[in-house]
């Protein structure tokens, strides 16, 4: 069971400007925390390192206080698991055989399907309502079927932490509270702590425990929503006036943006 | 799980899980493989009868028909179908490394370096009669040499913070292009027969086959077939794409260039002896997954059977079609391809 | 032989980071970098004349024209470089040209006209002829060679539009490999059967500039004259068809003419190259890029910048094709593949992150 997953000076360049600077963060187990921020501002590129996908140009990610550069890939893959954006299957590669694939961390060239692998597979597919398309190929299913199918393989690392990089980003408003209510089903069922980029304040407000906002090359603020989420953070933040209210179904924050429209009063 | 079944042997030390349908098409082109490879011996400036074929190899036909065969018919089958074995396997680790179906061997520089390293040793071993001072048995290491180390230089070239897939087929056709200048080069300025040799070589032609060079080819190919079939589920992990495949725990890079190696021996083996048959790379894993679906563990041998028929079956139009003459059998696999690739494009609409 | 093959790789991020960084930016100093760039086809011209295996001067350059006397020298100047200088020129500056409309057309940063199957066209159609037909004069090569780039380009063209979809980028380029490696394994197969007709014709299909007399320029002078002419009426246009074909459409801009018109250009301009001089490689897809880097994307002087600088590209590499192994020549198509491949390469890697 993974304790702690923390940040210490990170800094994260591109080039030769810093995208994240110096950066300490703590992020909370169990809990779904999502990062949101203005276009460009940092939030996936910080997300990516944390996934020990990109190589921080100072500081470091640690893991249970270790560092996660330190540590070969598969023993962060045991323990740590991101889905990218957009991610890509190859054409015809059924359901199962993606979900499976899951299970690579866990396996050797001769032991490819053990009965561990088959539950928890099995499993996966349950959890995220795909276990009746495990036979169809991937690109042949609907934005939010996908997804889900990619999340189940996911699961079948069978990781603690889960990283999302923009999950919702290209599906249609059923499909991301789809994807959403799944996730946190996920978070709430199994415990596992998941964390994501998500564009849509108002749904980061809805669905996370903990929100993290990326600014200046750094963390702004952290914490519960309903705690941090004001008009004046999303002024700093994004530099957008609105007015601050809360949803009328969840109670949650909610940010509706001032600019032009039709009012109806 | 349809059409799946579990295998687990030796108290779970060993697991793994069979797709049947895909086994069974497997066997089917497996057998058709194997029957072209029997048959092909039938064919040539006389077509002898399979029934005699099967006789000369059990041990029962007559001598002539036995020189024919034994002799001259088989060494060259052999190599064709191995070639086609290892060219198929190689290009289809390609289309998993590049993640695109339209790749192939023949773009990454690997058949062009083949080329340069031939043309290169007909050069320099020739003396002013215009004759090898060493024997022409050396010319295929010199292939394989040269083909190895043009795929090293690409990998090289196309490695900033790691290497992507359109760096390496960009730098691969760059570098193949610089190659095939060179080899033209040096044709030029030799005697007309070395260009003559290496234009066949280049070509892609089975046709001075013998035993000893099968001694050598078939089991260096069986050796790196074996490493790719223990390598099947790394592929199938490189294919869901680099950030997928780190989350997963791959060494990402490490195995992408451990492929590459491997892609390019295999190419070089087949290319060392056979000369640079082209297509075959990138027709035969493509027909594979039509058939049997992008899973390299079935994928990979169904190429490797797709591909020796394919060189078998081009060598034998090249050797009756036009009787006497000779026509190289990468004539055929281009022949075929080009078109085949043709039709790809336009089946598939969204690359 | 330098078959060069292309698929369809999202090359885009190249074409990115060289638009954005142009060296002259105002119309002034480009005009001043076109006056710059003539004077230096000039100065190449003139050292192409005059350095060589023999060695004259610019006097005794002048004065073979003037003053005419039958000495070896004049003999050289006018029978040998001075035709060799001149198709270097035309032809470095048509290649250069296509290069850039074929970039632009199929929006691959790394086009040339070899994609459209041209040079492997030409190839086949030379081999075959002198295999079956038995024809031997460089005259008659250069039509062969000019019918079969026109067949294979025509082909590339038919069958990118067939198929479900329009003539898109993505087809051409695909359509032209599979041409050109079909029509360059052929030719490599008809060779393999046929040492005697390798012999003859190994030089021209390397590319070469040399051994031409005038006549085979002057005659398909005028086809290559016409190309230019149009590829700087439609300069304009290659602006807008540089914006993408919906955004082009939707300018009002006729996609199927345009693209059609492209192609004719393309032909008579590639086609008339190989015919004169063979197959060259490398000119077309490196030299726009250089000419993007000084002028920007803007056609009107791209086109006319990429010939100048495709010109004094063939020159300079057929002085040093001359010198390299001295006395023997290399072909300078393959100098051109000699100094293209490392500036290829470095496009290649720059391309970034994807």
């Amino acid at each position: 069971m993974t304790e702690t997953l923390e940040t210490k000076s990170l800094t994260l360049n591109y080039g030769d400007s810093n995208i994240i600077e110096n950066l300490d963060l703590s992020i909370p187990m169990n809990e779904i925390t999502v990062l949101i921020g203005a276009n460009g501002c940092g939030k996936s590129t910080l997300l990516r390192s944390i996934a020990r996908l990109l190589k921080p140009k100072h500081g470091s990610v640690l893991l249970d206080g270790q560092d996660i550069f330190k540590l070969s890939t598969k023993q962060v893959a045991k323990k740590l698991s991101i889905l990218p954006q957009s991610p890509v299957a190859p054409e015809g590669l059924t359901v199962l055989q993606l979900v499976k694939q899951g299970r690579y961390p866990h396996q050797s060239w001769r032991k490819q399907w053990t009965e561990k692998d088959e539950e928890i597979v099995l499993n996966s597919l349950k959890a995220t309502g795909v276990d009746h398309l495990q036979d169809k190929p991937v690109d042949e299913l609907s934005g939010g079927q996908r997804q889900r199918a990619w999340i189940a393989m996911t699961l079948a690392q069978d990781t603690d932490i889960i990283l999302l990089d923009e999950p919702t980003t290209y599906l249609d408003l059923t499909h991301q509270i789809e994807i959403l209510d799944l996730l946190f089903e996920l978070n709430q069922q199994q415990k596992r702590t998941i964390i994501m980029v998500l564009h849509d304040i108002n749904l980061a407000c809805r669905y996370a425990d903990h929100i993290i906002t990326v600014r200046d090359r750094g963390v702004f603020q952290q914490g519960r929503p309903e705690e941090i989420m004001t008009k004046t953070l999303v002024k700093h933040v994004f530099d957008l006036d609105c007015k601050m209210t809360n949803d009328p179904i969840f109670g949650t924050p909610l940010c509706i943006p001032f600019g032009k429209g039709r009012i109806i009063s | 799980m349809k059409n799946l079944k579990t295998i687990r042997l030796l108290q779970n030390k060993v697991s793994f899980l069979l797709d049947i349908k895909a086994s069974k098409k497997l066997t089917l082109i497996s057998i058709i493989a194997l029957a072209v490879f029997l048959f092909s011996a039938s064919f040539g400036d006389s077509f002898i009868n399979p029934i005699k074929v099967l006789q000369v190899l059990i041990g029962n036909g007559s001598d002539f028909d036995q020189l024919i065969i034994v002799d001259f018919r088989m060494p060259r089958i052999f190599i064709a179908a191995f070639a086609g074995m290892a060219l198929a396997v190689a290009g289809a680790i390609l289309q998993g490394i590049i993640k695109n179906p339209l790749a192939s061997p023949d773009l990454i520089g690997i058949s062009a370096g083949g080329g340069a390293a031939v043309v290169g040793f007909l050069a320099m071993f020739s003396d002013s009669n215009h004759s090898l001072t060493v024997s022409i048995e050396w010319l295929p290491l010199a292939g394989f040499i040269g083909a190895t180390i043009v795929g090293l230089i690409v990998y090289i070239f196309a490695w900033k913070d790691g290497v992507t897939p359109t760096r390496l087929v960009l730098i691969g056709i760059g570098v193949s292009a610089f190659m095939q200048a060179i080899t033209t080069m040096l044709m030029i300025i030799g005697p007309i027969y070395q260009a003559s040799e290496a234009n066949k070589w280049i070509t892609g032609s089975v046709k001075s086959a013998d035993w000893s060079q099968v001694q050598i080819v078939v089991p260096l190919i069986l050796i790196l077939l074996l490493i790719t079939f223990f390598i099947t589920r790394q592929l199938n992990v490189q294919e869901l794409g680099d950030d997928t495949a780190a989350s997963l725990g791959q060494s990402v890079q490490k195995t992408r260039l451990f492929l590459l190696l491997l892609s390019s021996s295999l190419v070089a083996s087949a290319i060392s002896f056979a000369g640079a048959i082209g297509f075959v790379g990138l027709m035969a894993p493509h027909i594979a997954r039509r058939i049997v679906g992008p899973s390299f563990g079935v994928l990979i041998p169904t190429s490797a059977a797709i591909g020796a028929i394919l060189v078998m079956v081009a060598d034998i139009i090249g050797r009756t079609a036009f009787n006497p003459l000779e026509v190289p059998a990468g004539v055929f696999t281009a022949a075929i391809g080009a078109p085949y690739f043709i039709y790809l494009l336009f089946r598939n609409p969204r690359k | 032989m330098s078959i060069i093959y292309l698929t369809n790789i999202q090359a885009h991020s190249i074409e990115r980071r060289v638009q954005l960084y142009m060296i002259l930016k105002n119309n002034f100093s480009k005009t001043i970098a076109l006056i710059v760039g003539t004077l230096l086809l000039l100065l190449c011209m003139g050292v192409s004349i005059v350095y060589g295996y023999a060695n004259t001067s610019i006097q005794t350059t002048i004065e073979s024209f003037t003053q005419f006397n039958q000495s070896n020298e004049h003999i050289i100047i006018q029978n040998v470089r001075i035709p060799r200088v001149l198709i270097a020129t035309c032809v470095g500056a048509s290649l250069a040209i296509t290069g850039v409309l074929m970039q632009t057309l199929t929006k691959n940063p790394l086009a040339s006209p070899g994609i459209l199957g041209i040079n492997a066209g030409a190839g086949f159609a030379v081999v075959f002829a002198m295999i079956f037909f038995h024809v031997s004069n460089l005259q008659s090569f250069a039509w062969i060679a000019f019918l079969g780039a026109t067949i294979a380009a025509l082909s590339v063209y038919g069958i990118s539009s067939a198929g479900r979809d329009a003539v898109t980028p993505v087809k051409i380029t695909l359509a032209g490999a599979a041409i050109s490696a079909l029509f360059a394994s052929l030719t490599q197969g008809l060779l393999a059967t046929n040492e005697a007709a390798l012999e003859q014709v190994l030089f021209w299909l390397a590319g070469s500039v040399q051994g031409r007399k005038l006549e085979i320029l002057l005659s398909v002078l005028p086809y290559l004259i016409i190309g230019w002419i149009a590829a700087l009426l439609i300069s304009s246009k290659m602006n807008i068809l540089a914006l993408g074909d919906d955004v082009a459409r939707g300018l009002g801009l006729r996609l199927g003419f345009m693209k059609l018109m492209v192609g004719l250009i393309v032909i008579l301009l590639a086609g008339g190259s190989v015919a004169i001089a063979g197959p060259i490689g490398f000119v077309g897809i490196v030299v726009p890029h250089f000419a993007r880097k000084f002028v920007g994307t803007d056609h009107r002087w791209l086109i006319p910048m990429a010939a100048l600088l495709g010109g004094i590209l063939l020159l300079l590499a057929d002085v040093t094709a001359r010198y390299i192994i001295m006395p023997q020549e290399v072909p300078v198509g393959v100098m051109t593949a000699m100094i293209g491949t490392p500036f290829f390469i470095y496009l290649a890697r720059k391309g970034g992150k994807k």
